[in-house]
C-alpha cells in the first residue's frame, strides 16, 4: 500500500483549511512540496538506499488523523506532563502536539536578543526573518519525500532566534507533549537561527505517555552563522505505541561549532536523520547518538555529514544498547568534498546486544574526494563483557544489577558529551532508571517551572 | 557442619565449559579458621582454575565433588551468593570496568551483601567513612577511589585495590590468586601487610603463588603442591623453601613415574 496517497488526498481536499490555519511563509512552501511528492510518488521503503532496516512508508501507513483544522486538543500540562529531564537552569517552553504553548517561565525571563516563539506566529510577526530561513536549510539537504510531507502539513512549531553576538546564558528547553485521544500524525517544525557569534543551547524533549498510537513527523532546521556555537540535544522518551520520524538539517558557516545529541531513551519505532553541512572553513561538529531499546522497539539513525570548507572537524559517536527483541540500525556517511582541504572527520558506532534476540545493523561510510584529510570510521557490535560481569558478581553484585551497571557505564561518554549544564547529571539518572525499568517521570519539575 | 572446618573441598573435578577439557581431576583440601594455606605448583597445573571454580566462574563446569564453606555447599550458589557467604577472590588480572566508579562499585557490592543478610543499606556518610577507614589498610590513594574500577591503574594499584575490596567485604575465606605477580618489593610489602592486618582467628586465606617470596610476608601454616589437577603433596612452610631450592621437577618426576607404574 502506498501511504503517501492518503496524505496527498487529504491535503488536496483540504488545502484551504490547512492554509487558513497557518501563515503565509509556511503556506508558500506547500505547492512545491506537493509537486515533489507527486513526482517522487512514494515514501522510502525498507531496502531503499539508506533505509535498509526501516520502511518510512510503513510508519506512515496507519490511517492517522492530521489536525489541520487546529481543533484544540486539551493537553493538561500540569497533570500529563512531568518531565524528568528539566533542570533548574533552563528556560522552559512547551509544545502540545505541534502547538507552541508560551509558558510563564519563558515569557518573563528571556534576555534581549533571544526569541523563542510559535513558528506560525513568528511567520506573521517577523516575515522577513522567518522567510529568509524557513525551509531553506532543509531543502538543500536530501530530505526527500519525508521532508516534503512535513512541509506540506506543517502549520506550527517553534522558532528560536539568537541575534548577532548574543550568548544565551542558560539552555532553552522545549518540551514536546504528544497527547491525543485518537491516532494522530503530529507535524512539527523547529527553526533555529543562530546569527553570527551567538551562542545557544537547546534541549528538545519528546514525550508521550499515551496508549494511543501516534506518529510524530519532525523537521528541525538549524542555521549556525559565522562563529556561532549551537548545542542541541534532541531526546525522545515516548511510548511503544509511538512512531517518530525526525529529520535534522544543519548548515554551519565559518568557524561555527555545532553539537548535536540524539537520545532515544524510550520509543516505539524511531527514525532519526541528521543532515549536516559545513558551508564555511573551520566548522566544528560533534554529533552523538544514544539508543536504548528493549521489547520490540526499533531505533534507526542515519547521518550524512558533508565537509565543504577547509580545516573542518567532525566527530560522531553513536551507541546502542539493545535488549529483548529490539532492533537498531545505524547508517552514517561522511563526505569530504572535492576541494575541501585539511579536514578531520571521525565516525564511530558501538553497540551492545544484551540478549540473543536483539539485532543491530551498522553501516559506517566515508566518501573522500580530496587529499589531505584525516578520517576514520568504524563500528563494533558485541555483548556485555563477561569478565567484568564475573568480577562484579564475585564481589557480590547480583547479575541483573551488574548488567545494568555495565550498560549504563557504556553510555557514559555519550552522556558526558552533551555539554548542557546540569543535563548530564539528569541524563545519567534517567538512563539508570531506564535500565532499571522504572518510570522516568518525576513529579516535582512541572510545579517548579509553573507550567 | 563439621566443627572447626571453614572450607572442605572433596573430590572436586572441573572442566572448561566450552571445550569440556577436564582441568581439576579431584581436589581435596581442608581449611580451618585462622589458617593460611599456600597453593603452589608449576604453570598449567590448575591453580587458577581451582580458585575460579570455587568462585563460580561460568567458564568452568563442575563435574564431581563438593566444596563446603562453613557447611554451605558453594557449588549450589550463584557467584554473588558465594561472595555473600564469605568467599573472596583476589583476581590475578583484576578487570577494568570503564564508566563504573569505584565508589558505585563498592556501594553496590556492600549493599547487596547487606540485603542478602536482611540489613538496611549503609547511609552515604557511613559508607564514605567505611571507605576511608579501609583505604588506609592498603594505603590506597583517595584519587583511585573516585576513578573507574581498575581503569588506568598500575599493576601495583590494581592489586592494592583488590585487597582494599577484601577489607571492605570482610570475607571469611580469601583466595589470593597470584597477588604477587606484577608487584615490586614495596608494593608487595604493602599488599602483604594489608592481608596480614585483615587476618583474624575466624577467617582464613588461600594464597596461590609461584614463588616463595610472597610467603616471606604472608606466613603460611600449610603448603600444598597442585600438579595436573590434583594436590600431590602437602606440608608445612618448609615445603615452600624446598620447592624454591629444588624446583618442581622432583615432584613432577615422582608423580609421573607413579602414574606410569599405575598404568
Amino acid at each position: 500500500m502506498n501511504a503517501l496517497d492518503q496524505y496527498i488526498e487529504l491535503y488536496t481536499g483540504n488545502a484551504a483549511t490547512v492554509d487558513s490555519n497557518s501563515s503565509g511563509i509556511l503556506n508558500d512552501a506547500r505547492p512545491q512540496a506537493l509537486e515533489l511528492l507527486k513526482e517522487l510518488g512514494r515514501l522510502p521503503e525498507k531496502g531503499d538506499e539508506g533505509y535498509e532496516k526501516i520502511s518510512v512508508n510503513d510508519m506512515f501507513s496507519p490511517d492517522y488523523g492530521v489536525n489541520i483544522a487546529r481543533v484544540n486538543i486539551p493537553v493538561d500540562l500540569a497533570d500529563v506532563f512531568h518531565c524528568g529531564v528539566t533542570t533548574a537552569s533552563t528556560w522552559l517552553g512547551a509544545v502540545a502536539n505541534d502547538k507552541f504553548v508560551p509558558t510563564q517561565s519563558l515569557m518573563r525571563n528571556l534576555p534581549e536578543g533571544v526569541t523563542v516563539m510559535s513558528l506560525a506566529k513568528a511567520a506573521e510577526e517577523k516575515p522577513e526573518l522567518v522567510g529568509k530561513y524557513y525551509n531553506r536549510v532543509a531543502s538543500a539537504g536530501r530530505g526527500g519525500a519525508t521532508l516534503a510531507l512535513n512541509t506540506l502539513f506543517a502549520q506550527d512549531g517553534v522558532f528560536i532566534h539568537v541575534s548577532c553576538g548574543v550568548k544565551a546564558s542558560k539552555a532553552m528547553q522545549i518540551v514536546n507533549l504528544l497527547a491525543s485521544p485518537v491516532p494522530m500524525m503530529v507535524v512539527r517544525r523547529v527553526l533555529v537561527v543562530a546569527e553570527e557569534d551567538s551562542e545557544i543551547s537547546i534541549l528538545l524533549c519528546d514525550h508521550s505517555r499515551g496508549e494511543v498510537g501516534c506518529l510524530v513527523s519532525q523537521v528541525v532546521e538549524v542555521y549556525a552563522g559565522r562563529g556561532s556555537r549551537v548545542n542541541i540535544c534532541d531526546m525522545e522518551e515516548s511510548s511503544e505505541a509511538t512512531s517518530r520520524m525526525s529529520q535534522l538539517f544543519a548548515e554551519q558557516h565559518e568557524g561555527a561549532e555545532l553539537k548535536i545529541s540524539g537520545m532515544t531513551l524510550l520509543n516505539g519505532t524511531t527514525r532519526n536523520e541528521f543532515y549536516i553541512g559545513h558551508k564555511g572553513d573551520r566548522a566544528v561538529t560533534r554529533l552523538d547518538g544514544m539508543a536504548i531499546g528493549n521489547g520490540r522497539q526499533h531505533i534507526d539513525n542515519f547521518s550524512a555529514l558533508e565537509h565543504r570548507g577547509d580545516h573542518g572537524h567532525s566527530n560522531q559517536l553513536f551507541k546502542y544498547v539493545l535488549d529483548g527483541h529490539a532492533s537498531g540500525a545505524f547508517e552514517g556517511c561522511i563526505t569530504v568534498d572535492n576541494g575541501a582541504r585539511f579536514n578531520e572527520a571521525y565516525q564511530s558506532n558501538r553497540n551492545i546486544l544484551a540478549s540473543c534476540d536483539a539485532r543491530m545493523h551498522a553501516k559506517p561510510q566515508l566518501l573522500i574526494y580530496n587529499d589531505d584529510v584525516k578520517c576514520s570510521h568504524g563500528a563494533t557490535t558485541g555483548q556485555l563483557d563477561q569478565n567484568a560481569l564475573f568480577y562484579m558478581r564475585q564481589r557480590g553484585i547480583p547479575l541483573t544489577e551488574a548488567r545494568m551497571m555495565l550498560m549504563q557505564a557504556f553510555m557514559m561518554d555519550v552522556i558526558e558529551n552533551v555539554g548542557i549544564e546540569g543535563l548530564s547529571e539528569r541524563l545519567r539518572h534517567l538512563v539508570e532508571k531506564r535500565f532499571r525499568g522504572e518510570d522516568m517521570m518525576c513529579a516535582e519539575c512541572s510545579a517548579r517551572h509553573g507550567v | 557442619m563439621k566443627k572447626d572446618i571453614l572450607l572442605e573441598i572433596s573430590g572436586l573435578k572441573a572442566e572448561l565449559a566450552d571445550s569440556g577439557k577436564e582441568i581439576l581431576h579431584g581436589v581435596d583440601l581442608v581449611v580451618r579458621p585462622g589458617e593460611v594455606h599456600a597453593i603452589m605448583g608449576p604453570n598449567g597445573s590448575g591453580k587458577s582454575t581451582l580458585s575460579a571454580t570455587l568462585a563460580g566462574d561460568p567458564r568452568l563446569t563442575v563435574t564431581a565433588g563438593s566444596a563446603m564453606l562453613h557447611g554451605v555447599n558453594l557449588l549450589d550458589l550463584a557467584p554473588e551468593d558465594r561472595s555473600h557467604e564469605g568467599l573472596f577472590l583476589s583476581f590475578q588480572y583484576p578487570v577494568e570496568i570503564p564508566g563504573v566508579s569505584m565508589v558505585n562499585f563498592m556501594r553496590a557490592a556492600l549493599n547487596a551483601k547487606r540485603k542478602y543478610f536482611g540489613e538496611e543499606p549503609l547511609s552515604a556518610s557511613e559508607f564514605l567513612k567505611l571507605m576511608r577507614r579501609k583505604r588506609e589498610i592498603v594505603e590506597l590513594d583517595n584519587k583511585l577511589a573516585s576513578r573507574s574500577v581498575n581503569e588506568g591503574f598500575s599493576g601495583g594499584e590494581k592489586k592494592r585495590n583488590e585487597i582494599f575490596q577484601m577489607a571492605v567485604l570482610e570475607p571469611r575465606l580469601a583466595i589470593l590468586d597470584e597477588t604477587d605477580s606484577g608487584l615490586d618489593i614495596d608494593a608487595l610489602r604493602v599488599v602483604a601487610g594489608g592481608v596480614n592486618k585483615l587476618r583474624t582467628p575466624d577467617n582464613a586465606a588461600i594464597v596461590i603463588t609461584h614463588y616463595q617470596r610472597l610467603l616471606d610476608y604472608i606466613k603460611p601454616d600449610f603448603v600444598h603442591v597442585l600438579y595436573k589437577g590434583r594436590i600431590v603433596r602437602s606440608g608445612g612452610p618448609e615445603l615452600a623453601l624446598e620447592l624454591e631450592e629444588k624446583g618442581y621437577d622432583w615432584i613432577k618426576d615422582e608423580i609421573d613415574s607413579k602414574t606410569e607404574v599405575a598404568i
